[in-house]
This record gives C-alpha cells, sequence and structure tokens, in this order.
C-alpha cells in the first residue's frame, strides 16, 4: 500500500504505463485548449463592447479596486507555485511536504475566493447587478456611483460578473480537486511512479492562473 | 402579374434582376455539368466494374498524379470566376445610385410601414417606376426581412439600427413583399405588395396617402389604422382575429383576464393603446405590440380613439 | 472462442448501462439516437402534412412553429451530432486502430450520460414550459425576450455540448496513443482519418457554442445587454457567435460520413481508395477552413460587405477539398471489382445527394444569388441535401455495413435494396421540389402559403409533391428500422468478414467482436485497402461463408 507500482494502475486497455501518463496528459491539455476557448468567447465580448464603447468601460473599470485585483493576483501565483512545488516533492516522494504544499495551495485558493466575495457584495450593496438589475447607488471612496449609471456600464458589470464568475467556478473545482489529491496523497496513493492526477490537476490550476492573468488587467487596469 | 417567370425563377422586375438571374442560371448549369459528370462517371464504371465473380481480386491501381491535379485546378478556375462574378454583383446591389428616392420602412410584429418624404405613409410599398427607390429599414421589435422576390432583394431589418435596400422597378405592377426572417407567430402573414405605379400615378397616390391636418379626427384615424396595421390584428366588422374585434367597442363592458371589468371610454381606449399589457382581455392573449406609446404622437392617438368611437355596431 | 463477443461477455441491463466497453458504449448511442431520429422525424412529418394543402390544415402557427423549431433543435443537437462519431465512431474506431478500448472508457460512458441529460433537459423545456418556438438558431432578440423555455434549451445544448467535447476528445487521444503496433498514419483507415478530423473540430468550436449558451440564457435571465438591441446589445454579434459554433458543426456531421463512404468505396469496389493521403488531408483541410466562412450565413443580416465578400471567398475554397474527395470516390471503383450490396448502394445515393447538396452550397454561397435565395426553401433544399441527403445516409450506410459485426447477423439483402429505392425516391421528391418551390421566392418556417398563391399558383403543386415525398421516405426508414429489428433475431448468422474487407475489425475480430477486442494485439503490416496483399480474405467462396472455420488469429501476420 506504501508503495505504489505503476502495475497496479495501468488500465487493461493500455500496453504500458507510460503509453497511459501520455494519453492522460494529451487528453488534459485538449481540455485545456477547450477551456480556453471557452473563456475565448467571452474575451471577444469583451473586446467588442470594449473598442466600441472605451470611454464607458475605462470610466467603470474604475469602480473595480485594483488593490483586491493585485492581492489576487499575488495569492494566485503564489498558488501555483506552491502546485509546481508540490509537484516536484512528489517526484522526490516527501509525501509530507506534498500535503502541506496542497494544503498552502488550497489556503491560497479560499483567500482568493473570500477576497472575492468581498468584492461581490462590495458591488452588491450598491447596486450593482448583472444586467437589468444595475442601479448603482450610494457613495464610497469618495466616489459617487450614480455617475456610473451611463449606458453599457451595465454590459461592463454584466461582462466584469461572468467573466470572473466563471473564473471563480473554476477556482472552486480547483479547491475540490486539491482537497481530494490532499487526501489522496496522505493515503499514500501517489509515490514518484505514479501521481498522473497530481500532475494533471497542476495543468489545470495554470490555466486557472494564466486566465486570471489577463482578466486583471482587462478589467481591473485598463 | 401575367409574366410567371422560368421554371427556376420568378418574374424579374428590377433593373439588376436579370444579372442575377444570369449568375444564378450560369452557376445552375455549371453545377449541373459538373454533377452530370460526376453521376455520369459513377454509373458508368459501377457497371463496366461491376463484379462477376465474389472471388474477384483487380490489381491495386495508384491514381494518376495529373488526374488529381486537374480536379484541384478545374474546380478552383470555375470558383475563381463564380466569385469575382458574384462580389461584383453584390456591391452592385449593395451601392444604390445617388439620385433615389428613399422611403423609410419600419418593420413590426406583424406589420410593414412605409414612410414617404412628404410624410405619406402606407402598409403597401409603391413605388415610381424606372427610378432607383432605395430604403432605410429599422425594426420596433425583433429582426424582420424585407424580401421582394421579382426584385431579388432581400435585407434583414434590425431593430436599434438602420440596414438599406434598394431596387429599380422595370415594370408598373404588383409584387408580393414577404417578411423572411423569422419573428414569431405571424412571422407567415407579414406580407404585403409592391406597387410599382408610373411617376404620375405615384405622385397621385403620393398626394391622396399624405395625412390632410384638415381632415376630421375620424377619418386620420382610420388612415392612421390602416398604415399602422391595427387591421392585422383588429378586425371593424365583427370577426375576431389575434386581437378582439373593434366594432362597437366605445362604451361596451369589457372583461380582463383578472378578472375586473371595465366599460370602455376614451381613457381606456387611449390605455389600451398606449399600454396594451396593463390590461388584457379576456380570452385573448397579452400580443398587442408595446410600441405605440414611443411611435404614434398624441395628436395620432387622438385621432385613433375618434375612429374607434365611430365604428359602431349596423 | 469467438462465439462469446462482447454481447454475451455480461449479462443483464446494468452491465449495458454500467458498461465501459466502447462497442457497448456505440450501441447506447444507436439506440438513444435513432428514438430520437424518431422524434425528429415525427415533428418532420407534423410540418409536412400542415403544408401539404394551403390554408390551416392540422395546426395553427404556434404548433407549428414549436413543430419546426424542435424537429431542428433534435436533428441537430440529438440527432446529426452526436450519431456517427457516438455510433460507429465508438464501435469502429478502436478496433480499426487495434486498440482494446478508447483511451478514457470512464469518460465515454460518461460523454453518454452527459449527452442524455442534455437530452432530457431539451424535452423538458418543450415538455414543461412548452412554446419553443425560436427556430434551431435561437437568434435574438426573439429569444431572449420571448419564451421562458429558452432557458432550458440552451442548458440543454450547452450540456450536449460537452459530450460532444470528451467524445471528440477521447477520440483524439486515442487515435494519437492506442494504435496497434505497425498501425502508422498512412496505414489507418480513412473512417479513422476523418473522425479524427471530425474530433479537432469538436474540441476547438464546441466551448465556443457553450460559452454563447451561456451568454444567452443569461440574456434570457438577466438582461444583461450583450445580444439584446433593446439593452444597447448587438443582435448581429449573436449571429456571429452562434454560427461560429454552427457553421463548423455542419462538418462535424459531414466529415464522419465522409469517412464511412470511403471505407464502403474501398471495401464494395476492392481497390485501393484512389488518393488516399488527399482524402485523408482534405478532411483536416476542410476541419480547418470550417472555422473561416462562418459568415456566409449572414449575407444579408447587416454584417460589413467586406466581411460579406471575404467569407464568400472561403466558403468556396472548402468546395475544393470536397471536390477532391467526391472525385476520388468515383475514381475509387475504376479497375475495381464494384459489388451493389445495400451498403453499397447508400454509398452511391451519397454520391448523388450530397453532390447536389454540396453544388447549391456554392450556389448559395455566390454573394449576388445568397440574397435571393436565403432563407427561402432553397436553403432548406440544401441543407436536407447535405444532411439528411449526407451524413444520415452515410450513417445508415455505415449501419447496415457494420450490422454484421454490430449484431452477429445479416439483414434481409432484398428487404434492404427495396427500402433503398424508396428512401432515394421519397428523399429526392421530398427535398428537389423545395429546391424550385425555394428559387422561385417560397420563403421557409412559414406556417401557411394561401396567401402567396394569388401570385404564386405554383406552390401548392410543388408543396404537395414535397409532403407526398416525405411519406414516401418514411416508410421507407421505418421498412429498415423494421428488417434491422427483424433480422436481429431471424436473421441468418454473420460471418466475421462478409464482405471482404481488409481493416481490421474485420480481419482480426470475431464475429462479434470480444469484450477486449483482440485477444492478441495485431500486429498491422499493411495498409487498410490493400486487398491485393490479403486475398484470403475473400478467394474462398467457403471462407467467406463459414468464417468460423477461419480462426481469425490466424490472420495475424508478424
Ligand atoms: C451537413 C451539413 C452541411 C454541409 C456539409 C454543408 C456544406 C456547405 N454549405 Fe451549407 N448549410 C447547412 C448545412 C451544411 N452545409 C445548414 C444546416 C444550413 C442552414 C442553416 C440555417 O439557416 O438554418 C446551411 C446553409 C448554408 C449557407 C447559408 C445560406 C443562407 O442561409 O443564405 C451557405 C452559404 O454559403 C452554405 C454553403 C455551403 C457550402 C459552400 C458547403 C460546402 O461544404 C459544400 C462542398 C461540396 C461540394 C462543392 C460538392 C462536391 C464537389 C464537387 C462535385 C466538385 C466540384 C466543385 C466545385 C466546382 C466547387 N450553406
Ligand atoms: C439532421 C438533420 C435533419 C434531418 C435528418 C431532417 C429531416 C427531415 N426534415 Fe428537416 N430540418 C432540419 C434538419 C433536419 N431535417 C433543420 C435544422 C431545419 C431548420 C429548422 C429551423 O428552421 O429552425 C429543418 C427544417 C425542415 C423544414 C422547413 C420548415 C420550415 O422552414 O417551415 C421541413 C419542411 O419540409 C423539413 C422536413 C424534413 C423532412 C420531411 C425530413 C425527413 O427526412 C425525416 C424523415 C424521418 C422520419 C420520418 C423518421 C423515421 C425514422 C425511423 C423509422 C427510425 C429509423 C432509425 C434508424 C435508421 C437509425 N425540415
Ligand atoms: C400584433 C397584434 C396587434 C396589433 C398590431 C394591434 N393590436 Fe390591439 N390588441 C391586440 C390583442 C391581442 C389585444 C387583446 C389583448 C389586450 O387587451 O392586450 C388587443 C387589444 C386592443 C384594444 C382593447 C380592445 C378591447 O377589446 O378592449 C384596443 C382598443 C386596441 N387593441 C387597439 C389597437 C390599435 C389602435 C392598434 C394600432 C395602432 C392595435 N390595437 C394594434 C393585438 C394587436
Ligand atoms: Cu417579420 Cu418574419
Ligand atoms: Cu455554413
Amino acid at each position: 500500500m506504501s508503495s505504489v507500482t505503476q502495475g497496479d494502475t495501468l488500465k487493461h486497455y493500455f500496453a504500458s504505463a507510460e503509453q497511459q501518463f501520455d494519453a492522460a496528459k494529451m487528453g488534459m491539455w485538449l481540455f485545456l485548449i477547450t477551456e480556453v476557448l471557452l473563456f475565448s468567447g467571452m474575451f471577444v465580448a469583451y473586446t467588442v463592447y470594449r473598442v466600441w464603447h472605451p470611454e464607458v468601460f475605462a470610466h467603470a473599470s474604475e469602480l473595480l479596486d485594483w488593490q483586491l485585483g493585485a492581492l489576487n493576483t499575488l495569492v494566485l501565483l503564489a498558488s501555483s507555485f506552491t502546485v509546481a512545488l508540490s509537484i516536484h516533492f512528489m517526484q522526490q516522494n516527501e509525501k509530507e511536504k506534498v500535503v502541506v504544499l496542497l494544503l498552502i495551495t488550497l489556503l491560497c485558493a479560499t483567500a482568493f475566493m473570500v477576497v472575492k466575495y468581498f468584492e461581490y457584495t462590495g458591488k452588491f450593496a450598491h447596486g450593482i447587478f448583472p444586467g437589468a438589475g444595475y442601479e448603482p447607488y450610494g457613495e464610497s471612496h469618495g466616489k459617487s456611483y450614480a455617475d456610473y449609471d451611463i449606458p453599457f456600464a451595465a454590459q461592463f458589470f454584466s461582462i466584469y460578473f461572468i467573466m470572473t464568475g466563471i473564473h471563480g467556478v473554476h477556482v472552486l473545482v480547483g479547491m475540490v480537486l486539491f482537497a481530494w489529491l490532499a487526501t489522496r496523497v496522505a493515503r499514500g496513493h501517489f509515490s514518484s511512479a505514479y501521481y498522473t492526477p497530481l500532475e494533471l490537476t497542476g495543468l489545470y490550476w495554470h490555466l486557472v492562473d494564466i486566465i486570471w492573468i489577463f482578466l486583471f488587467p482587462l478589467l481591473y487596469l485598463i | 402579374m401575367q409574366d410567371r417567370g422560368g421554371f427556376w425563377l420568378p418574374e424579374a422586375a428590377s433593373s439588376l434582376a436579370g444579372d442575377v438571374d444570369a449568375l444564378f442560371n450560369f452557376v445552375l448549369y455549371t453545377s449541373m455539368v459538373l454533377f452530370a459528370a460526376v453521376i455520369g462517371s459513377t454509373i458508368y464504371l459501377a457497371v463496366r466494374y461491376r463484379r462477376r465473380n465474389q472471388a474477384d481480386c483487380p490489381a491495386p491501381f495508384k491514381e494518376s498524379k495529373w488526374l488529381e491535379v486537374s480536379w484541384i485546378i478545374i474546380p478552383t478556375v470555375l470558383v475563381v470566376i463564380v466569385f469575382t462574378w458574384g462580389f461584383q454583383l453584390f456591391i452592385r446591389l449593395g451601392v444604390s445610385p445617388p439620385n433615389s428616392y428613399e422611403i423609410t420602412v419600419r418593420a413590426a410584429k406583424w406589420n410593414w410601414l412605409f414612410e414617404y418624404p412628404n410624410g405619406a405613409r402606407s402598409n403597401v410599398l409603391h413605388v415610381p417606376v424606372r427610378r432607383p427607390v432605395r430604403l432605410r429599414m429599422s425594426s420596433s421589435d425583433v429582426i424582420h426581412s424585407l424580401f421582394v422576390p421579382a426584385f431579388r432583394v432581400k435585407m434583414d431589418v434590425l431593430p436599434g439600427r438602420y440596414t438599406y435596400a434598394w431596387f429599380e422597378a422595370t415594370r408598373q405592377d404588383t409584387f408580393p413583399l414577404m417578411c423572411t426572417e423569422y419573428c414569431g407567430q405571424q412571422h407567415s402573414t407579414m406580407l404585403t405588395d409592391v406597387i410599382a405605379l408610373s411617376q404620375d400615378k405615384f405622385d397621385t397616390w403620393l398626394e391622396s396617402a399624405s395625412i390632410d391636418e384638415s381632415m376630421p379626427p375620424s377619418a386620420r384615424g382610420e388612415l392612421l389604422f390602416l398604415q399602422q396595421g391595427c387591421q392585422a390584428c383588429h378586425s371593424v366588422d365583427g370577426t375576431p382575429s389575434v386581437g378582439p374585434t373593434l366594432q362597437g367597442i366605445a362604451m361596451s363592458e369589457r372583461e380582463f383576464t383578472d378578472g375586473t371589468r371595465a366599460v370602455a371610454d376614451d381613457n381606456y381606449l387611449r390605455e389600451a393603446i398606449l399600454n396594451p399589457a396593463a390590461q388584457v382581455v379576456q380570452g385573448y392573449a397579452p400580443l398587442m405590440p408595446g410600441q405605440y406609446a414611443a411611435t404614434l404622437a398624441s395628436e395620432e392617438i387622438d385621432a385613433l380613439v375618434a375612429y374607434l368611437q365611430v365604428l359602431e355596431v349596423p | 472462442m469467438s462465439d462469446r463477443g462482447y454481447l454475451q461477455a455480461s449479462n443483464g441491463i446494468r452491465s449495458w448501462l454500467l458498461t465501459t466497453d466502447h462497442k457497448r458504449i456505440g450501441i447506447l448511442y444507436a439506440v438513444a439516437v435513432a428514438a430520437f431520429f424518431l422524434l425528429g422525424g415525427l415533428f418532420a412529418m407534423l410540418v409536412r402534412a400542415e403544408l401539404a394543402v394551403p390554408g390551416e390544415t392540422i395546426m395553427g402557427q404556434d404548433a407549428y412553429n414549436q413543430s419546426f423549431t424542435l424537429h431542428g433543435v433534435v436533428m441537430v443537437f440529438l440527432v446529426i451530432i452526436p450519431a456517427i462519431p457516438g455510433i460507429l465512431g465508438n464501435f469502429v474506431l478502436p478496433l480499426q486502430i487495434g486498440a482494446r478500448d478508447v483511451a478514457f472508457p470512464r469518460l465515454n460512458l460518461a460523454s453518454w450520460y452527459i449527452f442524455m441529460v442534455g437530452a432530457v433537459l431539451a424535452l423538458c423545456g418543450w415538455l414543461v414550459v412548452g412554446n419553443v418556438d425560436t427556430g434551431w438558431t435561437f437568434y435574438t432578440p426573439y429569444s431572449s425576450d420571448g419564451s421562458a423555455a429558452v432557458l432550458w434549451l440552451t442548458t440543454a445544448v450547452f450540456i450536449a455540448g460537452f459530450a460532444s467535447i470528451f467524445t471528440g476528445l477521447n477520440f483524439i487521444v486515442t487515435v494519437h496513443k492506442m494504435r496497434a503496433p505497425g498501425m502508422t498514419w498512412n496505414r489507418l483507415p480513412l473512417f479513422v482519418w476523418a473522425i479524427y478530423a471530425t474530433a479537432i473540430v469538436q474540441v476547438l468550436a464546441t466551448p465556443v457554442i457553450g460559452i454563447t449558451m451561456v451568454l444567452l440564457f443569461l440574456e434570457r435571465l438577466l438582461q444583461i445587454g450583450i445580444f439584446d438591441p433593446a439593452l444597447g446589445g448587438d443582435p448581429v454579434l449573436f449571429q456571429h457567435f452562434f454560427w461560429f459554433y454552427s457553421h463548423p458543426a455542419v462538418y462535424i456531421m459531414i466529415l464522419p460520413a465522409m469517412g464511412i463512404i470511403s471505407e464502403l468505396m474501398g471495401t464494395f469496389s476492392r481497390q485501393q481508395v484512389s488518393g488516399y493521403t488527399f482524402i485523408a488531408l482534405s478532411s483536416v483541410a476542410i476541419a480547418f477552413l470550417g472555422f473561416l466562412v462562418w459568415g456566409h450565413h449572414m449575407f444579408v443580416a447587416g454584417q460589413s460587405a467586406i466581411s460579406s465578400i471575404i467569407f464568400s471567398m472561403l466558403t468556396f475554397l472548402i468546395g475544393i477539398p470536397t471536390g477532391i474527395k467526391v472525385f476520388n470516390w468515383v475514381a475509387t471503383m475504376y479497375k475495381g471489382s464494384v459489388w451493389l450490396q445495400t451498403p453499397m448502394l447508400y454509398a452511391l445515393m451519397f454520391l448523388f445527394l450530397f453532390a447536389i447538396g454540396g453544388l447549391t452550397g456554392i450556389m448559395v454561397g455566390v454573394l449576388a444569388v445568397d440574397v435571393h435565395l436565403h432563407d427561402t426553401y432553397f436553403i432548406v433544399a440544401h441543407f436536407h441535401y447535405v444532411m439528411m441527403g449526407g451524413a444520415m445516409i452515410a450513417l445508415i450506410g455505415g449501419l447496415h455495413y457494420w450490422w454484421p459485426k454490430i449484431t452477429g447477423r445479416m439483414y434481409s439483402e432484398t428487404a434492404g435494396k427495396i427500402a433503398a429505392g424508396m428512401v432515394f425516391v421519397g428523399f429526392n421528391l421530398t427535398f428537389f421540389t423545395q429546391f424550385v418551390m425555394g428559387s422561385r421566392g417560397m420563403p421557409r418556417r412559414y406556417h401557411d402559403y394561401k396567401q402567396l398563391l394569388a401570385q404564386y399558383p405554383e406552390f401548392a403543386g410543388w408543396h404537395l409533391a414535397s409532403s407526398i415525398g416525405s411519406f414516401v421516405l418514411a416508410a421507407g426508414l421505418f421498412m429498415i428500422l423494421i428488417y434491422g429489428l427483424r433480422s436481429l433475431r431471424h436473421g441468418p448468422p454473420a460471418s466475421a468478414n462478409p464482405w471482404g474487407a481488409a481493416t481490421l475489425e474485420w480481419t482480426h475480430t470475431a464475429v462479434t467482436p470480444a469484450a477486449h477486442n483482440f485477444h492478441r494485439t495485431p500486429l498491422v503490416t499493411r495498409g487498410p485497402y490493400d486487398y491485393h496483399l490479403a486475398p484470403e480474405l475473400f478467394r474462398s467462396e467457403e471462407q467467406a461463408e463459414h468464417p468460423v472455420a477461419t480462426n481469425q488469429e490466424d490472420n495475424i501476420r508478424e
């Protein structure tokens, strides 16, 4: 149980563990491509509206708190790093470190979602909802929200909520995966000879990170 | 419409229809030749090389390179011809001559409204012959599409922006005009006609169709009733349609889907036009468009209400 | 040994619903798709019955609009997109490359369930909410402020899309990683190439319909104002999003069909498929070009003239790789030995119908001509010639071809030929008439044409003929269903390779393949159509008739 060999995990329809690993990895890459395309649809919508209404978008993005955004960027980058490190230690068979790193990753992801929660509720509190519910009011940080009740600002926030919302769902999925991986590693299901799920989740997490790296400047900064 | 057109195409009655038809025919007949060649060879080969003995094992045959190349080149040449021709004509279909007579088209579920430069309006499109006519079109609800087969003209009519189409009718006649973008329940009856008239007759018609301020309100109301397409959903002779008949509506008692009742006085009629969803008549779906508050001037509403008042049961 | 095929490997309903065997999953798809095809066909017959004579006959406007919408949605999303990859791709592809299963068998089963969830949601949208009347194209703003059923349908399409993505992903990895030793890329059967090209399109295009459906869903639910002009949105943007997927999707429908035709032409001509490399690569070329032409659905939609011109040019380019295939299929018969069994009749029928459908596709790609033809019955005829006449006919041909391998039984050849004749006659009567009325101006999605008769009296005759044709077609299809079901019990037992084909699923497996396909992994030493290198497959009538005598393992040449 403690040391996992290749034979334990080889499915009958594969000729070798290597083939099995290659297949899994290729499958994951293809899946990531579909994820990129899913987001690129939203990026197209964003670009189209940005090109049509550049001033509105620039103006509306002032309402997003770039400091919180930057914080979240750092948090995600850190979590990507801990994942990479956990894979490194998995190759060395240092399971305790792997578990710790995975838990740190999970923590980072949670922190990210907590920050997002405050961002979202902060917006809702001022009547900023996706779609027809958009009716900004009140004041904070020296900005009068009512000034942002201009045409197409609603579109900006709809796009903001959709993109960060779908991204957030991906973070949640990642959190579930990390929790699951941490238990499996702790129970000794993986070894340096077999840790495909960890490797693949790592790939997935890097993608979630990269997408955020695009979302952050597009939505918060420019 | 005496002219029935050919087998494939309907009668042609615009300055560009002939050109479109020539291109259509060129593509059609070239395709037929290609098709005949493909299917001819298929049948020939299937018969010539049919299996005579279950154990037949013909020697492998390697395709010849020049054949592969030729069936890359020939189609390429053909499509280049067709593309060039098609796109030149498309440009001509798209760009109206500078001296065009401009008519504004407003499409709504499920009727057409045409507005002429002098303010006249109609539900049937009247155009002068031998003069380029440019349509400036928009929709007040969903997407519609204006199609006149005889002119080979079609263009989508969008809400919230203008699209354009132009044609020059070559013959005095009546031609069907259809909506060809699916727009809901009565898409298939969103039909009207184009009436092409000589310039003289057209001018006379234009005079008669313009709303004369001196007309009595109920007469103006009647004209508006037709122009706005109310008759698409309401009869004035008692027959029920999509909406209730408006014959004898004034001062009658109405019952609504929420169980309340009211007497159809002036204010009720006004509300029913401006804000139809507020009270929905028992037995009918809330289908009446809500656009009239935006598209009708208040004198026009007055005129309509005045007209509804004179629709008595005989 | 060979009688313990995958069908008997285990029993009971659970053994089917929880199977990870790609062959059984193929059959799960077959059952589901056949049911949906019947349903979609039922709606089609309602449409044709209503249009048979002018005036309102069997249903009103609303019911009609729902009928063609449900017909289109069911046929496109629940029938033709999953059909060939799901049924035959699953069953045949691993066998043809000498694999024991697809790369991710559990994902494969999950795809089927995801597909079924999508299908159930779509049907719920119809049965629970009702009033599904947007057309299969969901154009905004009609869809975004209409019936709430749109919420169900968009969710359904979104979910079913994932099934398609996962199937494609599975096949790409399978083709890359699971080929038997010696199965080099230029020895892949053309069906595998076609499924491979299809899978690329599925993986790259489907996410876009996914996000489109999400946006439309939110537009309907929250009025986010992306697509609805009343809120500042742009309906033409929606059309771009929609067709960016839905044009490539038509190649998801037709590419696998083309793969089937390549197999049929090779086997039943017993000749090298002419231009193997050209056919294989043209699939990839079509898959690629297919992404660049979506704007040809919008020539009169209000997109800029310059985009229309570019899209028109790219549209024509697709005709060229497709032409290469068609010409090569025909050339395959040259100096071959053409055996006109039922599957081959369908292959020839495909050539006939698809050539018409494809060439009329080129016609409607011509800018100035499309202005006249757009949204008329000419378009309806074009896409039925390619979808029903192309993809579905190829599927039916493929099902006949692989029937002995799937079920271990033969169907009645006579019944097969009669039904093929009925389908051919019925189909052309139904849809050729639509070309004529379409180019004469008959608009599509019209509940009635009575008011048009004043100026176009000929529409009545064409519509009636079309409706009559559709009943002949339906009768032919029912006949197939009946003799197919009958053969399951009463059909004569098949041999392992009744057609004398040379691909692995025929040469290296039992009558019905064993649960794990091959007892020993095959070693591939020749191309898929090298009949002259494998004369033992058909030289002796004896052997062909009683293949049980040929232990499939003797055929492995090492
Ligand atoms: C299986 C599905 C399928 C396939 C394969 C195709 C194939 C093609 N389609 Fe079709 N199409 C649809 C399904 C399909 N289509 C559907 C569903 C719609 C309508 C959607 C809706 O509005 O509801 C549609 C609509 C549609 C339109 C929009 C029309 C309109 O709404 O106004 C256009 C315009 O360009 C078009 C073009 C083409 C072309 C050029 C091909 C080409 O791929 C065809 C290539 C084939 C050949 C060309 C024939 C074989 C070649 C030869 C014999 C060699 C000689 C060739 C030349 C000289 C060129 N299609
Ligand atoms: C795969 C795609 C597909 C297929 C196969 C069909 C098949 C048929 N279609 Fe359809 N059709 C569409 C896709 C398809 N259609 C689409 C996308 C639209 C546009 C919708 C829109 O505008 O939104 C459309 C629209 C459309 C219209 C236009 C409606 C309008 O614009 O107002 C019409 C009218 O005649 C029509 C008719 C038919 C007929 C008679 C068949 C016949 O071929 C059907 C015959 C089938 C049967 C009768 C069922 C019998 C089945 C069996 C017996 C099961 C056997 C099982 C196996 C062999 C596995 N279709
Ligand atoms: C698309 C169809 C449609 C059009 C066009 C339309 N209506 Fe209506 N109308 C209805 C329907 C359906 C009702 C009944 C439901 C309701 O009360 O909203 C109705 C109700 C009414 C009523 C109240 C009738 C009653 O029985 O109490 C009046 C008055 C009326 N319409 C006037 C008009 C006028 C004037 C126009 C044109 C300017 C018009 N309508 C255009 C569909 C239409
Ligand atoms: Cu208006 Cu269709
Ligand atoms: Cu297309």
